[in-house]
């Protein structure tokens, strides 16, 4: 019960972009289109579950006055893992994410969860509660690239969707646009839920 | 080196052309005054780090400069990061010893900043750049030195604004982090006018 809670929270009640503001860093440059925004996500899902599973373990071994640093380690090796993974597989989307696979190190999420919830808890609950975040943040991903991929270029994964009559809105492709979608989904999110609104 | 200058303040600003720090952006543009402290801090980091990374890039981690057959490149992550984290602490130290008036207003920013992703993103993007537009440690510095004030010029902006929309009627879902997501985004749509420019 306890589990399954842990799990469908960060995925809309508690998401970690809309509601904690966290990791918006390297989530909205990659937002372009439909498919580095996936990779993205799932590479966040893949670092965030890791790196909570394995600072988890360690979290009696490990003295709390050194911990931010042995967590950048693990969290930076893991990352190392997923760039030479999407290299040597995924070689264009590796080139579009370009810097932003090496931020996945200081995404606010991967070290939040780290140091709110697995330093806390056990490996098992640690390992669900980084997939669950990670899902949260690949959710928001995609669905800001759905909206600028389907009205910037007609398209989505690539493919064509609208036809020859709809005339690209190339300002969605620019990065501003990003933002103000963000924002518009921060307000459609926080209408529904009033609990969340600033006085 | 003026070009590279107004290119990374203006251009490719930080913040509005990138998304790099907007974590700490959102979080600590509430006021002017811890704005631009903070706005401070990380130029001042970004001043330091960035041609420290420069050299391990140049001289230890591309290809064939360590002994032929040698490329230290999948590790640059993880040392940039170590970098980081150990100038930030090094600061700390220093700036507590040596004075305690500026200890006391930047303090609670310096431990941030070892996890803002402006700082690595920073360096991971000199290393994209070196032999293209960065070529000699001077450039190193100046690029340094603009994305730090590209950043500090942005939070600082966002911070007048939200102290003058305290007063006006924002719809109440809209209220903190939407409104700030969707006046970056504008902001983001002016500096874009920039583009093109060359000094």
């Amino acid at each position: 019960m306890k589990l399954s809670k842990n799990f469908t929270n960060p995925l809309a009640a508690n998401n970690p972009i809309i509601v904690q503001i966290l990791g918006i860093c390297s989530a909205l440059a990659v937002t372009v289109k439909m498919e580095p925004a996936l990779v993205m996500g799932l590479s966040v899902t893949f670092v965030a579950a890791f790196s909570n599973l394995i600072m988890s373990l360690l979290r009696n071994g490990v003295p709390s006055r050194i911990r931010i640093i042995v967590q950048l380690v693990v969290i930076a090796t893991l990352v190392i893992v997923v760039d030479q993974f999407l290299k040597a597989f995924m070689y264009d989307v590796s080139k579009q994410l370009s810097v932003y696979v090496g931020l996945i190190i200081t995404n606010c999420i991967v070290m939040g969860r780290v140091e709110a919830y697995a330093l806390g808890n056990k490996p098992w609950d640690s390992f669900v509660d980084g997939v669950a975040n990670g899902l949260g943040y690949a959710f928001i991903l995609v669905l800001v690239a759905f909206f600028r991929e389907f009205f910037g270029s007609g398209q989505l994964f690539g493919m064509q969707v609208l036809g020859d009559w709809y005339t690209p809105n190339s300002l969605m492709l620019f990065p501003p646009m990003a933002l103000i979608i963000v924002g518009c989904i921060i307000w459609v999110h926080r209408s529904f839920n009033k609990d969340l609104q600033e006085k | 080196m003026l070009n590279l200058f107004f290119n990374s303040v203006f251009i490719e600003n930080m913040v509005f052309a990138y998304f790099f720090g907007m974590c700490s952006y959102i979080a600590v543009s509430k006021s002017v005054k811890t704005a631009l402290g903070l706005g401070a801090a990380v130029t001042f980091v970004q001043v330091m780090t960035v041609p420290l990374n420069y050299l391990l890039q140049v001289h230890v981690l591309s290809p064939n400069v360590l002994g032929e057959g040698i490329d230290l490149g999948f590790l640059s992550f993880i040392i940039f990061i170590a970098v980081i984290a150990a100038f930030v602490q090094l600061v700390e130290m220093v700036v507590e010893k040596f004075s305690p008036s500026l200890y006391n207003q930047l303090g609670i920013f310096l431990p941030l900043i070892a996890v803002n992703c402006a700082i690595m993103g920073g360096s991971l993007f000199m290393q994209q750049r070196v032999g293209d537009t960065i070529c000699s440690f001077g450039d190193s510095v100046v690029y340094g030195a603009g994305s730090g004030i590209g950043w500090w010029l942005a939070i600082v902006m966002m911070a007048a604004i939200r102290e003058k929309i305290a007063y006006s009627h924002v719809p109440a879902a809209l209220k903190g982090p939407g409104i700030t997501f969707i006046i970056t985004g504008l902001m983001g749509i002016a500096f874009m006018i920039f583009s093109g420019v060359k000094l």
